[in-house]
């Protein structure tokens, strides 16, 4: 039996204008061309987005667990990026 | 890694677990998890391909084109339904193709309630009401696992799937209205999936295999019987709309419970069908060698024209 | 359009036509919906289905407009379900069962191409109706081409196997395109009213559609060597007759009930 090699292709829909593509999951295909379409016929069957796009899943790098400490720990420590921070009087505190 | 290393991981991924944080692909996670999760996923990937035979044996028979339209959306649904869950295994490091080839070859397993013959008209609206109820009872339960692919897939499937057991139970209102050939079509239906159906559950707590495992790690949210149980609470009313007969007569409301008490399981008529009693065991798995084996060729012609037109950009 | 038809006899002809139409889609879709579960991949089985399903819904558009035609004497299942084979006009290169993968998306091809031209001026049509259902269905007909055009490139010019396939594919069923193109007095008064397209001036264009895709794919355009007509004379082939035994045995075994 043959074992199916087709790539895998990874699928994000903009489920309306103005809002970000994303994520839904990911399907097989030979090229871009076709796993659009499967894109279409396999995620969208409910009107659920306005635009699609279609990744080879080989071609995302992803960060690793590993990673994390470095990559995101140091961010924990700036709380001066984040508005509530910030005190302000109560007549101005919706600034 | 030493094993000192690994108690640490383990350790720190039950911590994550217990704080309700999802695992996500990249995560470390004990191989035992990530076994146990393959099985499941694959197993309940597998369930929505091979469902879609039963189903699929009315689609050139439905009885009006409304009906058709209907069931083809909804048999096309749990192929649907099939790729969202293949994919979120395979992003455990599994290919589809080697789930596959473990469905073909029978060591992975499917939902033994596709091993039933769909008989009548009345069986599709059996399927959609009860099978695809129970389904659905435990496919919320799932939509608060552990992990993040698979839990995310139970959410679009659940939002999905609302459909798939409203078009069932219309059809048995349909037929419980209708004359008495239509009204005996469906309690034979009913009394045929109704046991079938509470044994989708699986066996009891005590019985289960994976069960102790899969709750402290929360791939499963719930127990067993607590969700057969919940499946009951919920039928029993929708049986009486149909003015249909109970299909087990000890079906009766347990004021201090606040349950439905009901009969027990044929757990013999169970094992046995899933080791192979059942009608329709041989033809699931033959179909789905068949088309499988049907395809390659065309799979083949995909891989040979993508080569061809790699080539000429090439050159 | 009740001003053309105000003529009992048009109005008999439009509903004759719309059943053609109606006729057309539905054994289509059909034979499109027995490929479900069958499928070469679970993508391909997908998306063959959303076809199938584009047509069933084709033809409940053209029977719920014929059981309007008919002052609701007949329903929409009725027109679908409780003819007479000899009743049904569809054309017979759409009963013809699906073959392997390569034959269904020959037919596709030579049906979406057809359809193309043909809707894009139906919708175009002196009757309302008519031309807001091919207004529809145009867009749903240009992804279906695109989908068979892709597969004919792919089948044609990849493997030997699925290369010789696919010509066999088109070998089999190229005596049943001729019929495409050819109207009857019913379709030839439609057309004067402005109601029918004239199929007949669509070949050329047709044909050029077709050799360009053919010709990339390394496929030979198959010699008329043979020609079958009768699907709008309801003179169908014997497949027609098992098919209808399948879709109909409902409405035959239990008549007259809800479902």
């Amino acid at each position: 039996m043959s074992t199916e090699k087709l790539e895998l292709f990874e699928v994000f829909i903009r489920s309306k204008r103005g809002l970000d593509h994303r994520h839904v999951g990911s399907l097989h295909a030979e090229d871009h061309q076709q796993a659009l379409e499967y894109a279409r016929d396999c995620y969208t069957r409910r009107s659920e987005g306005v635009s699609l796009w279609v990744v080879k899943s080989a071609d995302i790098v992803a960060s690793q667990e590993d990673d994390a400490e470095s990559f995101y720990d140091p961010m924990d420590d700036k709380p001066y990026r984040h508005a509530t921070y910030y005190q302000l009087p109560k007549e101005v505190d919706n600034m | 890694m030493n094993t000192e290393d690994t108690a640490d991981l383990e350790q720190a991924f039950q911590i994550r677990i217990d704080k309700e944080e999802k695992i996500e692909p990249k995560d470390w996670m004990p191989g035992e998890y990530r076994r146990n999760l393959i099985r499941q996923i694959s197993q309940h990937a597998h369930s929505e391909v091979i469902g879609m035979q039963p189903e699929g044996n009315w689609l050139t028979r439905a009885p009006t084109l409304r009906r058709k339209a209907v069931l083809l959306a909804k048999v096309q649904d749990e192929g649907g339904h099939g790729l969202y869950l293949y994919s979120s295994a395979e992003t455990l490091g599994v290919s589809r193709a080697e789930m596959i080839e473990a469905l073909q070859s029978g060591k992975a397993k499917y939902a033994s309630i596709f091993n039933y013959p769909t008989l009548s008209w009345a069986d599709i609206g059996a399927i959609g009401w009860l099978v695809d109820g129970a389904a659905i009872v435990n496919q919320i339960s799932l939509q608060r696992t552990s992990y993040g692919p698979y839990a995310r897939a139970m959410v679009r499937i659940c939002k999905e799937e609302s459909f798939h057991q409203r078009q069932g139970y219309e059809i048995m209102l349909s037929l419980s209205r209708g004359n008495q050939a239509q009204r005996e079509m469906a309690q034979d239906a009913l009394n045929r999936w109704w046991w079938p159906s509470l044994m989708m559950f699986g066996p009891h707590d005590a019985d289960s295999a994976h069960s102790a495992k899969s709750m402290r790690w929360k791939i499963k949210r719930e127990t067993n019987d607590d969700l057969r149980q919940k499946f009951v609470d919920q039928s029993v009313p929708q049986i009486d709309v149909l003015k249909l007969e109970y299909p087990d007569p000890e079906l009766k409301w347990n004021e201090n419970r606040g349950h439905y008490d009901f009969g027990e399981l044929d757990w013999d008529e169970f094992y046995a069908v899933i080791k192979g009693d059942g009608h329709c065991n041989r033809e699931r798995i033959q179909h789905h060698v068949k088309a499988h084996e049907e395809g390659e060729w065309v799979r083949d012609a995909l891989k040979a024209y993508d080569a061809k037109k790699k080539a000429r950009h090439a050159a | 359009m009740k001003l053309i038809m105000s003529d009992l006899r048009d109005k008999d002809l439009l509903l004759q036509f719309t059943l053609r139409l109606g006729d057309d889609a539905l054994i289509l879709g059909h034979r499109l919906s027995e490929w479900c579960r069958n499928g070469p991949f679970l993508e391909e089985d997908i998306a063959l289905s959303n076809i199938a399903l584009d047509y069933i819904g084709r033809a409940r558009m053209h029977y719920s407009y014929a059981s309007d035609l008919s002052e609701g004497e007949k329903s929409e299942d009725d027109f679908a379900f409780l003819r007479e084979c000899r009743d049904y006009q569809n054309f017979l290169i759409n009963e013809l069962p699906r073959g392997d993968f390569a034959q269904t998306m020959a037919r596709q091809l030579i049906l979406d191409v057809f359809y193309t031209l043909q809707l894009e001026q139906m919708s175009q049509s002196k009757d309302a109706t008519l031309a807001a259902i091919a207004g529809k269905a145009i867009k749903e007909t240009k992804y279906h081409l695109r989908r068979s055009t892709d597969w004919v490139l792919r089948l044609g010019d990849g493997t030997e196997e699925s290369h010789n396939r696919l010509q066999a594919g088109f070998d089999a069923i190229w005596g049943y395109v001729p019929e495409m193109f050819e109207q009857d007095e019913v379709e030839e008064k439609l057309v004067k009213l402005g109601v029918a397209v004239n199929t007949k001036d669509l070949k050329p264009e047709w044909e050029k559609q077709i050799g360009a895709i053919l010709k990339e794919a390394t496929i030979d355009v198959p010699q008329q060597e043979w020609t079958v007509r009768g699907g709008r004379a309801g003179f169908h082939t014997e497949h027609l007759g098992h098919l209808l035994s399948e879709l109909q045995y409902m409405q035959r075994s239990y008549p007259g009930l809800e479902w």
